[in-house]
């Protein structure tokens, strides 16, 4: 498989939110703002690569048998990294994402790629389709993040200086103020609604591109041979 | 010569859609009327927007999905959710609440799942759910019943309350639901529920002015007029009993019991019965013929689950009142309420 080829296929074409529905939970429950969306994709993108290239290293050494435990133990070390990295240094987020960072291990995805793809290529594209999965998978969150955070609250990215340090408060944008925001954008039904519109966009978008790239038929004028 | 063949049934009731809605509207007048009579003209203007909102949507609806509009306007299914949404939310209720929930019922729940016939939830119910739980501060915020009320609203002052929040004199929204001792009042069914999580009895709690001789002074008479206008319906064949009769009956019978074993902890049948939405409920909501059972067995289990979950939620929900959650929730039962109560077609299977 190309390198093209797996880029496609992690933005795109299998892309493990919107096609494969793989980890839904965390995705339906903390993307009520971009910066929630942005910090738990972030952190899965991470863990997706380090467990990618580390099942991909160990995987002539590991007996098929028990492989699905080594790589929950490989997947949970990672995470367990990436928790701790975000107590210590994203504080905030890490608060407002809660128990979703440990819930990573469980994120049907990574495990996912672990046996469809990383055991069975070199390191260097497991690397890749890592981060090409884990791209796809964050784009879907911040999609979703955006328009829950738009239509609830109408601002987008509140909070972000939780993610990205003190400056990142400019980048709060208030596109308008509601008294009463729409509870029901924030809440998880919004987020279930929210997510079949984009799946529906998605499958309208694949069915104009299929209709374009099938060229139109030759008509055969059928010369008349017999006359009645 | 040849013989036309064609499959059953062999006579037709020649009722078109649009002919059965006219016939709702109808049934729906008694009760309007009353909710006109007790909560002000309001109600009117919830009407207005409502109806056009849905117009628009529908409207637009069709644009996008490739049909002309007049083939969707003319069977009036639009106008009728509109209406039992506009019916159901309070009638000063600020001019938005109508139009997102009129819209998302239009846009999202009927037309999204296919338009007419195609819609597993009812529009009008799972429209009014989206505002509940959106603005459940708007949406509980009924104005007293005119007769208790210290103001008395004109028409335009109704429009100026739901437009811009404020009377021409001044008054907001909560100080217009202000009784004669500056207590702002809820709804019969919202009293009693504070009531009780106070500890008091029902016969403590039947003290306060909102409830009247029956079941909530204005209440009973808007589910009686419903009530009126559902007979009409069922007499006129638009509905079938099955569904009124099994909605009403799994609201008494479990009330009924509760209320003999514990009747200073529960509510009477008949408060269960004459209050909140139980009749529009059950004659005008739970039959929706595309979101209800079809067979005539199926029919009755639909009401009898819409009517208990109704008692549940009312008990020990969250919410004050609860036909709105029951019919969607028993509207997700209807797929398999339809597989085993289908009925044998004649001359298959069967006891022999």
């Amino acid at each position: 498989m190309s390198y093209r080829d797996i880029t496609w296929q992690g933005l795109w074409e299998n892309n493990p939110a919107l096609v494969q529905l793989l980890g839904l939970c965390p995705l339906l429950a903390v993307t009520a703002t971009v910066t929630n969306a942005l910090g738990l994709g972030l952190a899965t993108l991470l863990v997706l690569i380090g467990s990618n290239i580390t099942v991909s290293l160990v995987r002539d050494f590991v007996p098929k048998e028990i492989r699905i435990p080594v790589f929950v133990m490989v997947i949970a070390t990672y995470v367990t990294v990436i928790q701790l990295l975000m107590n210590a240094y994203v504080y905030g987020l890490y608060q407002s994402l809660g128990i979703f960072i440990p819930l990573i291990v469980t994120n049907c995805a990574i495990i996912g790629r672990a046996e469809a793809f990383a055991s069975k290529n070199p390191w260097q594209r497991a690397a890749f389709d890592g981060l090409m999965m884990g791209l796809g998978f964050t784009l879907v969150l911040l999609v979703l993040g955006a328009i829950r955070e738009v239509i609830g609250n109408g601002t987008l990215f509140d909070g972000a200086n939780l993610l990205l340090g003190d400056w990142a408060a400019a980048l709060r944008i208030e596109l308008f103020s509601v008294d009463y925001p729409l509870l029901l954008a924030i809440l998880p039904p919004g987020a279930f609604i929210a997510m079949g519109f984009i799946i529906a966009l998605k499958n309208i978008i694949d069915q104009r591109r299929a209709e374009r790239a099938s060229k139109p038929v030759k008509e055969v004028t059928r010369a008349r041979v017999t006359s009645q | 010569m040849t013989f036309k063949l064609a499959a059953s049934p062999h006579s037709h009731q020649r009722r078109t859609t649009q002919q059965v809605m006219r016939w709702v509207y109808v049934a729906l007048i008694p009760g309007l009327l009353t909710l006109m009579y007790f909560f002000g003209w309001g109600v009117l203007w919830q009407l207005a927007l409502a109806v056009s909102t849905a117009f628009v949507v529908e409207a637009l609806s069709m644009r996008l999905r490739g049909r002309t509009i007049q083939s969707a306007w003319q069977d009036h299914t639009a106008l009728v959710t509109a209406i039992l949404l506009a019916i159901s939310i309070p009638s000063l209720a600020p001019w938005w609440l109508i139009v997102i929930g009129t819209a998302f019922a239009i846009g999202v729940v009927k037309h999204v799942y296919g338009g007419v016939g195609q819609n597993i939830f009812n529009p009008a119910m799972a429209g009014y759910v989206v505002l509940l739980i959106s603005f459940p501060v708007q949406m509980t915020s009924w104005p007293l019943p005119t007769q208790i009320s210290q103001f008395e609203l004109s028409f335009m002052d109704a429009a100026s309350v739901i437009f811009t929040g404020f009377t021409p004199a001044g008054y907001d929204l909560e100080q217009l639901r202000m009784g004669a001792d500056g207590l702002t009042m809820a709804t019969p069914l919202d009293s009693l529920r504070t009531a009780l999580n106070h500890q008091l009895t029902i016969g403590e709690a039947l003290q306060q002015p909102i409830f009247g001789t029956l079941a909530g002074l204005g209440w009973q008479w808007v589910n009686l007029a419903f009530l009126l206008g559902g007979v009409v319906l069922i007499k006129q064949r638009i509905i079938s009993w099955h569904i009124p009769t099994g909605m009403l009956l799994g609201l008494a019978v479990p009330a009924a019991l509760a209320w003999l074993f514990a009747p200073d902890q529960s509510v009477s049948p008949l408060m269960h019965l004459l209050s909140g939405a139980t009749m529009l409920g059950a004659f005008f909501i739970a039959t929706d013929p595309v979101t209800a059972a079809t067979s005539n067995r199926g029919r009755l289990y639909f009401g009898l689950l819409v009517g208990f979950l109704v008692f549940v939620i009312r008990t020990w929900g969250g919410y004050p009142d609860a036909v709105a959650f029951a019919v969607l929730l028993a509207n997700m039962t209807v797929p398999i309420i339809d597989k085993y109560t289908q009925p044998v077609a004649y001359g298959h299977g069967g006891r022999s």
